[in-house]
């Protein structure tokens, strides 16, 4: 599909979070010019400020930076996680086009959440109830689309789990009694439940070791590839994002400071933050 | 002369002052309009400790008139300490007469049990419930558990029976069964046994939920819709008596209990003391409807 300025998926203009109490300056004075986010007046702490960018369907946006550059602020906030400060985020799905979804009532988020979107966190306990079997962890986010059907449920989560190469046997065990590449696994499992258009991943391969990150990778981009879902793609690992994504946004301090085609940042970057950033990689 | 009046009698009528009274009323009229709804309110202190039925004492002293005719069961039984207990106090406070006639009463007070009697339209059934909250289970912070309420997310108590059901091949809730009340909230209808659950769905009786340690008030009204979870293919389904009779009256449509002699042999009673003496009298008291019970008796 061609992408044009009508047919985004969604929109962010103007996403800004700051934390503690900002005056007018505050945005002026912090930033990658000034090499920080924390405001000289009055100390308030800017996470994220005047985001701007579109991710069309089917299509995977990365976003890297260093630790406390914001991208898991903005990622945090398009999935409701976090309250943000100003700015719109506009979703091109019926019935919310024309909305700002962050203004929607907490039911109307909810129901986003579980039909629109699919979040895959870094530790899989924010993403799992680890009290709950990886089935059941599954089985919630099919209830909370609807589904009440006990057989039907199981089917789904087996098929799902079988998606991500989780073993069947599984189902009925608890996330904590397995590895940690298999929880990621289940965590994957339930974020596509509901086949949403729109996924997240929040630093999905770190901490895990090299080759369960190789295949965790394979699978989110053999699942992109069969699906067709948009991705925001949250790391600090340029071979990730490499690896993963089509066009990344590169952040410090809370600021985007370059953004293009992925390969383009990694041949030629032209914001001396990428340069260093590029330069790095071991 | 007015001092005199005032303390011509140690107590007021139904031992709270009227202004709390009138504060327990207002919130159970919030209550019942809006059916399965915790309402917070005061749980003034009373001569018995939090948690021993003061939530039920609560509703009753507010609600009851002179003209009352009061009951008490604790587990189905008019004689156990608990309700003989809290029968001589409120019969003490107010004068009202009381009774061990199911039919007779106007206030039914209970812990635990619905009577096996049918409920007419001129009773009103108080419960004394330990745990007000439903979702406490699954969540243990009471403003979450408030937002989910408010947001109707109930996923997470879903979760819950679903996991049950995977381990144990069936959901074990034995007492308290959830219950959403009128297509809304879930409720926890006091640790009931399953068996009386279906007798909530479209009552002809009002009834009034009191937890005095939790300070919450809750009620169904009259002719409500009060269905327990269950999920298409896994049903709800109350005791199963199947085969085994009251050995007193031989009895078997009704809530029985497990009794141990001294020489170990197993008896089983029926629960409900009034319901078994009538039985036993050759009385022919009238009983709850529900299609559970209707399957029971086709079965038999």
């Amino acid at each position: 599909m061609r992408h044009n300025s009508e047919n985004w998926l969604l929109k962010v203009e103007g996403l800004t979070k700051i934390y503690g109490s900002p005056n007018n300056n505050t945005i002026h004075q912090t930033g990658p010019q000034f090499d920080s986010n924390i405001c000289p007046e009055t100390n308030a702490i800017v996470a994220c400020a005047d985001i701007n960018f579109e991710l069309f369907p089917g299509e995977v946006l990365g976003i890297v930076g260093e630790s406390g550059s914001g991208k898991s602020t903005i990622v945090k906030i398009l999935y409701f996680d976090m309250e943000h400060f100003s700015g719109n985020v506009l979703f091109n799905k019926e019935p919310y086009i024309g909305k700002n979804i962050l203004k929607e009532s907490n039911q109307s988020k909810r129901a986003i959440r579980n039909h629109l979107m699919g979040m895959v966190y870094q530790n899989p306990r924010d993403g799992l109830n680890f009290k709950f079997t990886s089935g059941g962890n599954i089985a919630e986010k099919l209830i909370m689309a609807g589904n009440y059907h006990v057989g039907t449920i199981r089917e789904k989560a087996s098929n799902l789990l079988e998606k991500t190469e989780v073993p069947v046997l599984r189902l009925d065990d608890l996330p904590a009694h397995f590895s940690g590449g298999m929880q990621q696994r289940v965590q994957i499992s339930k974020a596509i439940a509901n086949h949403p258009p729109l996924l997240f991943l929040d630093e999905v391969t770190t901490g895990l070791d090299v080759s369960v990150q190789a295949k965790v990778l394979d699978l989110i981009r053999e699942l992109q590839h069969e699906l067709g879902i948009a991705m925001i793609v949250v790391s600090h690992d340029l071979s990730v994002i490499r690896m993963l994504t089509d066009r990344t946004l590169v952040m410090k301090n809370g600021r985007i400071v370059e953004q293009g085609l992925t390969d383009q940042i990694l041949q030629d970057p032209q914001h001396p933050y990428t340069q260093l950033l590029v330069s790095s990689i071991l | 002369m007015i001092q005199e009046n005032k303390f011509s009698t140690q107590y007021r009528f139904a031992f709270i002052d009227e202004a709390t009274k009138r504060e327990i009323r207002r919130k159970l009229l919030k209550a019942i309009a809006i059916p399965g709804y915790q309402v917070p309110y005061s749980s003034p202190e009373m001569p018995i400790a939090r948690g021993w039925g003061t939530g039920g004492l609560h509703v009753t002293l507010a609600i009851i008139g002179p003209n009352d005719i009061f009951k008490i069961i604790d587990q189905g039984s008019d004689a156990s300490v608990n309700a003989c207990n809290l029968r001589n106090f409120v019969q003490t406070m107010t004068g009202v007469e009381t009774t061990l006639d199911t039919a007779k009463a106007t206030i039914i007070q209970t812990r635990h049990r619905i009577t096996e009697e049918k409920l007419s339209k001129d009773q009103i059934f108080v419960y004394q419930v330990p745990q007000p909250e439903p979702l406490r289970s699954v969540e243990r912070y009471e403003n979450k558990t408030r937002q989910m309420h408010g947001e109707a997310d109930y996923a997470k108590m879903w979760v819950s029976l679903y996991e049950q059901f995977v381990r144990h091949g069936d959901i074990m809730l034995g007492a308290g069964y959830p219950v959403k009340v009128n297509g809304r909230y879930i409720m926890a209808p006091s640790p009931i046994p399953r068996w009386d659950i279906p007798n909530l769905n479209n009552s002809e009786a009002i009834h009034l939920f009191g937890a005095g340690r939790e300070k919450r008030l809750y009620a169904v009204p009259p002719y409500t819709k009060v269905e327990p979870l269950e999920f298409e293919d896994v049903k709800f389904h109350i005791e199963d008596f199947k085969g085994i009779p009251c050995f007193r009256t031989g009895y078997q449509k009704a809530f029985l209990d497990e009794l141990y002699y001294d020489d170990g042999s197993k008896h089983y009673v029926i629960n409900d003391s009034n319901f078994l003496d009538k039985k036993m009298n050759n009385e022919a008291p009238i009983q709850h409807e529900n299609h559970y019970l209707n399957k029971l008796e086709n079965e038999a």
